[in-house]
Formats: structure tokens, C-alpha cells, sequence
């Protein structure tokens, strides 16, 4: 006799079964509950209360292009909006050739860049910058219904994407004697210059921390000395002290026509940093990889750097997503100490803004708004880090 | 491979020579003067108690572990630190381990063509097409776009054979490939090994699976605290063995 195939129990939790269980499953719990609500509602109240009526949020929408780009000069601002293109663009083709992994990335470039637009119209920048941020947003779209159809073969999307950083930087920059009329470093500030920060100290550091986890684990003993003293010396300070050596002391080594700019020396000193952290998490990706892999690749006749790159590689990397991630989201918030070097990040753009006489009053406007942002950028950061997860995850274990 | 020096007193159907091998790991002698010599086309079952060197043996010969003493001579090319020679043997010894080692961020197909394409540097379209004979060879075509968690232990070894065989090899190691498997799913592994071995395929396998030795085996090797107690055809090793310690093991593992 066969047994019937019976379909599972029909689920028995609606919500009121789910806030007896949850909420009120006893008479302490039940006070507790109904306390803890209240004092959420009366905070809720209190905070959107002060956000709708009391706050005067002028001090941010008067002071918007500041707090965007700092003292970039606005009739260049049509540069920073193409700089932005140009990873906007590839983004969504990266999406559409891709799918799933690099999707995350495309749906935060247009969001971010939306929001933008939408900030932009409550500002007296004008319609042009609202349209500008808006079609960037839609940019991402237009590029990713191309990338689905198939037309961009990967090796050029993948080359475009390694030269883009360094274009986009020099747009920004521009040359001296060119109709591109070069932008002292000097001026970059606000929004801008902390995701500048953030990028380039994301995309150099990753590289170079995977480079310092593999020559830790190196059989020449020179590469392993090297890593690792390396490693245990920029852990061992703090990044206030690495930026002010990039700032103060870097330049005394350099010849004197080297005059390597101040946010160039952010950037070094940011990526340096962060490389020895990236190194570490990856150690410890590499660590879990059943040495039975190796063997195998080995076997096989795969040499050590085909080994590396084909097979430990795309594993370890893959288990630190989570840790990596929580390091670049706190590598964007470590942006706000370039202020002690006189950059001026979101953040200290924020309080120049408050030294004005007409913000007198408004901290609390400010800075919520600076935190808000960072929130954002946070937030998307770790929920792409999610997604990225589960859409490598197919057959990983 | 000219240059590469081939020894003068290797019969040239001898494709593995093993002299005198000696192995430590640390003060542990696991390996103490193993001679073994092995002709194309021969199929040796090692056997022996757990302990007993037979897997770091058989790891010895495609340098999977190093060797302290001794000779190990490959289809005429000698094992030595020279890291050229290690490549050269390594391209004809096929592996396949006791618990798989499939790539699990590959599918069953990629971890087929991956050595072809980055050792050899075959086309891809190629290697494809070579990976899904192979497939086909070890009866899982279906499977080839699965990731290996997605298979069962059974459908796993055969990709790992087929792995294996991907880089055309004369010699193919096999270290307990049945024992990581559920009962059900060993005789679709040895199958395959069996189609293998009447294929002409060099085999080394360590196995318990003593049916399969009856059958297929021109010779076992039984190892005992790291030297070759006895050796010779399965009927002799199963009818009259002449060694104790060789009857006393097998009448623990035959029941």
C-alpha cells in the first residue's frame, strides 16, 4: 500500500494569532508590549513633529550645491554630472550582460542619482541640474535594456570599467591650458568628495588587500616578511595618524616637483589603510578553503597562480563578502576624518555651512540631514552586499 | 621530451617504477621501502589497513606528497624537486580523491574543462564538446550545467572522473573513491572504473571494495605499517594468501 501524498498543513498564523503569540503571550509580556509601543509612538511623534513644522530644512535646500559639491565651481558643475554618466551607463550595461550580482549596483546608481534630482528641485539650482540627475537615473535603464539584447561584448565592458575611474577623475580635475579648465583639488568638496574618497578607496583597496592576503600566505619568504609587516604596521596605527603622514610627512620624501595634491594623498592614505583590513578578512576566506581543493587543482596540473586565481580565489572571496562589505561601509564613514587634513567632506561641509551667520540655530537640521545621507549610502551599500550574496550563493556549499 | 632524462634500466612497458620509496611525516615512518612497478595497461588494487601508507603512496606518485627516499620513476620521467619534471608527470596521472574535491563554484561541466582550457589552452568551444563526451562516457550528460551541490555523492565521483580523464592521462590514481558513498550509489562509481579498466586505462586504486578487485584487478598489493606485505593475482591473494597478517585482514573485511 502506497501512502498519500498529503500537501502540508495550511499555515494557521494571521496576525492576531502572530501579536497574541508574539506580543501579549503573558501579562508581563503584555505590558512590556504596550509600554515599549507607546514609547515608540510618542518618539515617532516628537521627531516627525520637529521634522514637519519646527525644522527650518531652508538651511539645506538654500545651501544644497555646497553640501553636493562643495566650491567646485557651479558653472562646471555639467562635468561632475558626466563623470557620473559614464558609471551610470556602464552600470546598467553590467546589470543587463551580467543579471543578478551586478544588478544591485545599476538599482542604486539611478536611485541615488534620483533622489539627487529630486533634492536638485527643492533647491534654487534650477531645472537644468533636476534634468541632468534625472537623466542620468534613466541613463542606467536605457544602458541595461542594451546590455539584455546582448550588443556589448564582455571584454570591452570589462576594459571600460577599468578606465573609467581614472576618466571620470580627470574630467573632474581637467587640464591646465585645455578648453577642460582645470579644478583645483582644492574646491572638491561636500557629497562629491566623500563618494569620491569612498570609491577610490574601495576599488584600489581591494586589490591590493587580496595581493598582501596571498603574499602572506607565500612560500618565499621574503613576499610573507613583506605582507605581513606590512599588515601588523598599518594595523597598528590609527588612519588620523596615516593621514596626516600622507599629508605632512609624504611630501618631504617626494622630489620637489612632485607635488602630489591633497586629496590625491586622502586617497593614498585611505587605500593603504583599508588595503590591510581587506588583507586580513581575506586571510581568513583563504584559511577555509578545504586544502583537499588545492590538491585537486594540483592534480590537474594547474600551477600555484592558476590554483589562486581559478579556484581558492573565487571561493574565498565569495565567504567574505559580508565581512568586506562592513569594512568598506565603515571605510565611507572614515572618509569624514579627512577633515583633520582641511578637506572638506560632507561633514565638515557641514559645519562651514553652520559657521554662516544666516544657519545660526540650525545644527540640528544639518546634521540629521548629513546623517540621512550617510544612512543612504550605508544602507544601499549593505543591502547590495545581500543581494550580491544570494546571487552567488547558487552551489556554493 | 627529450629533455628529460629516461632511466636506462626501465622496462619500456614499466609506466610506474617505485624504488625503495621512504616517507616521514614528521618522526612518523608511514613509508618504509615500498618497490611497486606498475606496466601500461595493469590495473593494481592497494589495500590495507587504514594507517597503513596506502593512500600517502599512491599521493606520492603524482607528488601530492613528497617522497624522502627512493625512486619514483613515471613513464620514464623521475620524480625530483625539479618543479618540470612535477608538471610533466602530473599531465599524465589523472586523480580522483575519496571525497570528490569538486569545485563547488563550477558546474559539473566547468570543473571538467577548466584544466583543458588553462593547462592545455584548448578552445572553449572544444573543451565543451570534449566535457560533455566525458559526461556522457560516465552516464550524466543531464547534469553537466548542475553546480556540485546539486548532485548526488554518487553523480559527483563520476564528474570527478570525468574530470580526471579531461586531461587525457595514461595513469589514473583512484584513493578510496567509493568510501565517502552511500551504499547505493557505489556500484554506479565502479561501473564506470570498470569500463575504465577494460578501456586499457593504467590504474592505482586503493579501494575495500574487494568484489571489484576479484573481478577486475590484475594484481593487489596488501600494505601493512608502511611496506608491502604481499602482492600478486586476486585469485591467490583470495584463495591462498601466504602471509598471516594478509589472511588475518582479509577475514575481517570478508566477514
Amino acid at each position: 500500500m502506497t501512502a498519500e501524498t498529503l500537501p502540508p498543513p495550511a499555515s494557521t498564523i494571521g496576525p492576531l494569532a502572530w501579536l497574541r503569540a508574539n506580543l501579549f503571550s503573558g501579562p508581563v509580556n503584555g505590558l512590556v508590549s504596550v509600554f515599549v509601543a507607546a514609547a515608540l509612538v510618542w518618539l515617532a511623534l516628537q521627531i516627525g513633529g520637529w521634522a514637519t513644522s519646527e525644522a527650518r530644512w531652508s538651511v539645506v535646500t538654500e545651501n544644497l550645491r555646497i553640501f553636493l559639491i562643495g566650491r567646485y565651481p557651479g558653472d562646471l558643475a555639467w562635468r561632475i554630472w558626466l563623470a557620473l554618466a559614464i558609471p551610470s551607463v556602464l552600470a546598467g550595461m553590467s546589470a543587463g550582460v551580467h543579471g543578478r550580482a551586478s544588478r544591485m549596483l545599476a538599482v542604486t546608481m539611478s536611485a541615488v542619482q534620483a533622489l539627487i534630482a529630486v533634492l536638485i528641485a527643492t533647491s534654487p539650482i534650477g531645472p537644468l541640474g533636476v534634468l541632468a540627475y534625472a537623466a542620468n537615473a534613466a541613463c542606467v535603464w536605457i544602458a541595461f535594456l542594451l546590455g539584455l539584447r546582448g550588443w556589448i561584448p564582455r571584454r570591452a565592458l570589462t576594459i571600460a570599467w577599468l578606465v573609467s575611474l581614472p576618466i571620470s577623475f580627470l574630467l573632474l580635475a581637467g587640464f591646465e591650458g585645455t578648453p577642460l579648465v582645470s579644478v583645483s583639488t582644492n574646491d572638491w568638496g561636500g557629497l562629491l568628495l566623500t563618494i569620491l574618497l569612498a570609491t577610490v578607496g574601495i576599488v584600489l583597496s581591494f586589490p591590493l588587500g587580496v595581493l598582501l592576503a596571498v603574499g602572506r600566505r607565500s612560500q618565499l619568504p621574503m613576499v610573507r616578511i613583506l605582507s605581513t609587516s606590512y599588515i601588523e604596521l598599518i594595523r597598528g596605527v590609527p588612519l588620523v595618524t596615516i593621514l596626516f603622514m600622507a599629508d605632512l610627512i609624504l611630501p618631504l620624501f617626494l622630489p620637489g616637483e612632485w607635488r602630489l595634491d591633497r586629496v590625491a594623498r586622502a586617497m593614498g592614505g585611505i587605500t593603504l589603510f583599508s588595503a590591510a583590513y581587506v588583507a586580513e578578512n581575506v586571510r581568513g576566506g583563504l584559511q577555509a578553503i578545504p586544502s583537499g581543493q588545492v590538491e585537486a587543482a594540483q592534480a590537474l596540473g594547474l600551477t600555484g597562480v592558476q590554483t589562486n586565481i581559478h579556484i581558492v580565489l573565487p571561493q574565498a572571496l565569495r565567504a567574505v563578502i559580508p565581512a568586506n562589505v562592513g569594512l568598506f561601509i565603515s571605510l565611507l564613514k572614515d572618509t569624514t576624518l579627512v577633515t583633520i587634513i582641511g578637506l572638506l567632506e560632507l561633514l565638515n561641509i557641514g559645519r562651514a555651512v553652520l559657521a554662516q551667520p544666516e544657519s545660526l540655530g540650525a545644527r540640528m537640521e544639518v546634521y540629521t540631514f548629513i546623517a540621512v545621507v550617510f544612512f543612504v549610502l550605508c544602507y544601499a551599500m549593505s543591502q547590495a552586499s545581500y543581494r550580491i550574496e544570494r546571487a552567488l550563493g547558487v552551489g556554493t556549499r | 621530451m627529450n629533455a628529460i632524462e629516461t632511466d636506462a634500466d626501465v622496462a619500456t612497458d614499466d609506466i610506474i617504477v617505485a624504488r625503495d620509496v621512504h616517507k616521514w611525516f614528521g618522526q612518523l615512518h608511514v613509508l618504509r621501502g615500498i618497490s611497486l612497478t606498475v606496466q601500461a595497461g595493469e590495473v593494481v588494487v592497494i589495500f590495507g589497513a587504514s594507517g597503513s601508507g596506502k593512500s600517502t603512496f599512491i599521493r606520492t606518485i603524482n607528488r601530492l606528497e613528497e617522497h624522502q627516499r627512493g625512486q619514483i620513476i613515471v613513464d620514464g620521467i623521475e620524480l625530483t624537486n625539479d618543479v618540470r619534471n612535477i608538471a610533466a608527470i602530473r599531465s599524465e596521472i589523472g586523480m580522483v580523491f575519496q571525497s570528490f574535491n569538486l569545485f563547488p563554484h563550477l558546474t559539473a561541466l566547468q570543473n571538467i574543462t577548466l584544466a583543458p582550457r588553462k593547462v592545455r589552452k584548448s578552445a572553449r568551444a572544444d573543451a565543451d564538446a570534449a566535457g560533455m563526451q566525458l559526461l556522457e562516457r560516465v552516464g550524466i550528460p543531464e547534469q553537466a550545467h548542475k553546480f556540485p551541490a546539486q548532485l548526488s555523492g554518487g553523480q559527483q565521483q563520476r564528474v570527478a572522473i570525468a574530470r580526471a580523464l579531461a586531461m587525457q592521462p595514461k595513469i589514473m590514481l583512484f584513493d578510496e573513491p567509493t568510501s565517502a558513498l552511500d551504499p547505493e550509489m557505489i556500484s554506479e562509481v565502479l561501473d564506470v572504473m570498470r569500463e575504465l579498466a577494460t578501456s586499457g586505462m593504467t590504474m592505482l586504486v586503493v579501494t575495500h571494495e574487494m568484489g571489484f578487485a576479484r573481478a577486475v584487478a590484475n594484481r593487489m598489493v596488501f600494505f601493512d605499517h608502511g611496506v608491502i606485505v604481499e602482492e600478486g593475482p586476486p585469485a591467490q591473494i583470495f584463495e591462498a594468501p601466504e602471509q598471516e597478517r594478509t589472511k588475518r585482514f582479509l577475514s575481517q573485511i570478508l566477514h
